[in-house]
């Protein structure tokens, strides 16, 4: 058996690293740098119903160990995703992939994953209830457990693939959304999306980035997200992606042990675009240093 | 190969206050084009900066850099020997139109891609004047590399200190001049844009990670949304829009 596989629901992973949505575009920017089919599996970019241009530019600050963003959903829409961008990836990518998908309104949501649960390249079904770069929606369905459960429950009526929930971290009990979620029908959590933050520049006084708070990520977050998996494993029964500053074959392990069946690296891939394949390649010597067989070995360990 | 090499710093050199000019030993197989740029990875940063070249051979290629942050503070230390982590070959480029009486066009730190360009246009037979454009004199740079490549060549400053008083478009009043390759700063390639002649821009822009896979350059344009990073960041002139 392969040591690195790991299941998420009833799908299998070759191996647990997925590169997280709105790091990789649609996956086959990424097909010049490595052969995709390593890949346990990939997060899309946040599709939404309509095209979305996002926010004015400067959209990145860097910060110590990590980036903030601001893109703001930029993506084509879903019908032009179905259309141009899965046809795209399709010849490069043979495995399911996960489509991430973000919404103004419920119906939105359930429109958007209607769509993308026709399509037999999906896998997973993310629901990106904490984009904190949109006025609207995004992040207020993910910081209340009663809107969560919502968009879940809705979404759930209307689709047949597995639904993933991906939470936000700028809530004070990840826990009691994670349990909505969970009660509403999800059938696995993604945590965490980006954190709110801000950087001002010394020379003018102002925040550098457009819309002045935005999306904190990098292995500057990772402690915060490895809690977040700890305790929502002791939560809930549904698996876990965890996601939050991955940049080593190391941090894998981590956030498996704190409690992830599978995790999403993001903000690395921006600085090497190498990061996935060369997590994937470290992984079986970092296993054999830590006396690690098979990696569903460890899910939850720290427990 | 991998698209990340390790580089050697071969030499380092102050040309212009607070400007360097660095050359890099290594492969430069996946340069393509003049115009396209590097992203340099540094201790301590976490994203990597993204650097045009201005110009390159089999085994090593030239960069022209100004000191404005941490990033290229840290650079400016460097000596020869020393090694750096670099994302290669990023960017579309200038592409060679067929068009005879042309212009070089560069403010700033934009001057330096436009060296390559320069070459190139040269080894096609182009008629090629170049235009430099920089605040005061002691900003001015490669004024002798171009004029060893270029038909004419002509340096402007905003005050006057050297060359001509005032700006690039100030000196290509009068020129017999139908299509320009430009890089600079927005408010100059704006003025180009305005005198109405053809030609190609390129732009600048905070970038996350410059090969498009984060959408942070993105800029509208007349024929839909652009990544500056991988669409561009060299656009056409009669593609661009600047917004008032």
């Amino acid at each position: 058996m392969n040591k690195l596989e790991v299941k998420l629901g009833d799908l299998t992973l070759k191996n647990p690293v997925i590169p997280a949505s709105g790091t990789f575009g649609f996956g086959y920017e990424f097909a010049r740098f490595y052969d995709l089919n390593i890949l346990g599996s990939m997060s899309l970019k946040g599709t939404t119903k309509d095209p979305r241009y996002g926010n004015p530019l400067p959209r990145i600050a860097e910060t110590e160990r990590g980036i903030i963003n601001a893109i703001g959903l930029q993506n084509p829409g879903i019908d032009a995703v179905i259309a141009n961008e899965l046809p795209k990836l399709k010849p490069l990518y043979n495995d399911k992939v996960i489509a991430n998908i973000s919404g103004f309104s419920v119906d939105e949501y359930v429109h958007t994953a209607s769509m993308f649960d026709k399509e037999d390249q999906v896998g997973i079904l993310e629901i990106n209830i904490s984009c904190p770069n949109v006025k609207a929606g995004g992040m207020a369905f993910g910081t209340s457990a009663e809107n969560a459960a919502m968009v879940c429950r809705e979404v759930k009526k209307a689709v047949k693939k597995p639904v993933f929930m991906k939470l936000s971290p700028n809530v004070t009990d990840i826990v009691a959304i994670a349990k909505a979620c969970e009660e509403a029908g999800a059938d696995g959590i993604s945590l965490i999306n980006t954190m709110l933050g801000m950087r001002i520049d010394l020379k003018t006084g102002k925040p550098i980035v457009s819309t002045k708070m935005a999306g904190f990520s990098g292995p500057a977050i990772k402690p915060v997200a490895v809690r977040m998996v700890y305790q929502v494993y002791e939560a809930v029964k549904i698996p876990i992606i965890g996601i939050g500053g991955i940049a080593t074959a190391e941090d894998v392990i981590e956030f498996m042990m704190a409690g992830a069946s599978a995790v999403q690296v993001g903000a690395q891939n921006l600085v090497n675009p190498y990061a996935c394949r060369d997590i994937i390649n470290d992984l079986p010597k970092v296993m054999e240093k830590y006396r690690i067989e098979k990696l569903s070995d460890i899910i939850g360990k720290a427990h | 190969m991998d698209h990340i090499q390790i580089y050697t710093i071969k030499s380092n050199v102050k040309i212009a206050e607070d400007t360097f000019k660095m050359v890099l030993s290594g492969d430069t197989s996946l340069i393509t084009a003049p115009g396209q740029f590097v992203n340099i990875q540094l201790d301590g940063l976490y994203l990597r900066r993204p650097i045009s070249i201005h110009d390159w051979d089999e085994q090593s290629f030239t960069i022209i850099y100004k000191v404005v942050g941490k990033g290229t503070e840290q650079m400016s230390k460097m000596a020869e020997g020393e090694k750096l982590d670099i994302l290669m070959g990023l960017g579309n480029g200038y592409t060679v139109m067929d068009k005879q009486n042309v212009a070089v066009v560069g403010g700033g730190v934009g001057v330096p891609p436009l060296y390559a360009m320069a070459k190139k246009l040269k080894a096609e037979g182009k008629h090629v004047i170049a235009v430099l454009g920089f605040g005061y004199k002691d900003q001015v740079f490669c004024e002798e590399e171009f004029k060893a490549v270029c038909d004419e060549v002509y340096v402007t400053t905003n005050d006057g200190s050297y060359g001509i008083k005032g700006f690039v478009t100030t000196a290509m009043e009068g020129k017999n001049i139908e299509y320009f390759y430009a890089c600079g700063p927005e408010p100059m390639l704006k003025a180009l844009h305005k005198t109405g002649i053809p030609g190609q821009l390129s732009f600048e822009a905070r970038m996350g990670c410059g090969f498009g896979g984060c959408m942070g350059c993105s800029c509208k344009t007349l024929t839909g949304y652009k990544r500056i990073c991988v669409e561009g960041p060299v656009m056409l002139t009669e593609e661009v829009t600047f917004d008032e």
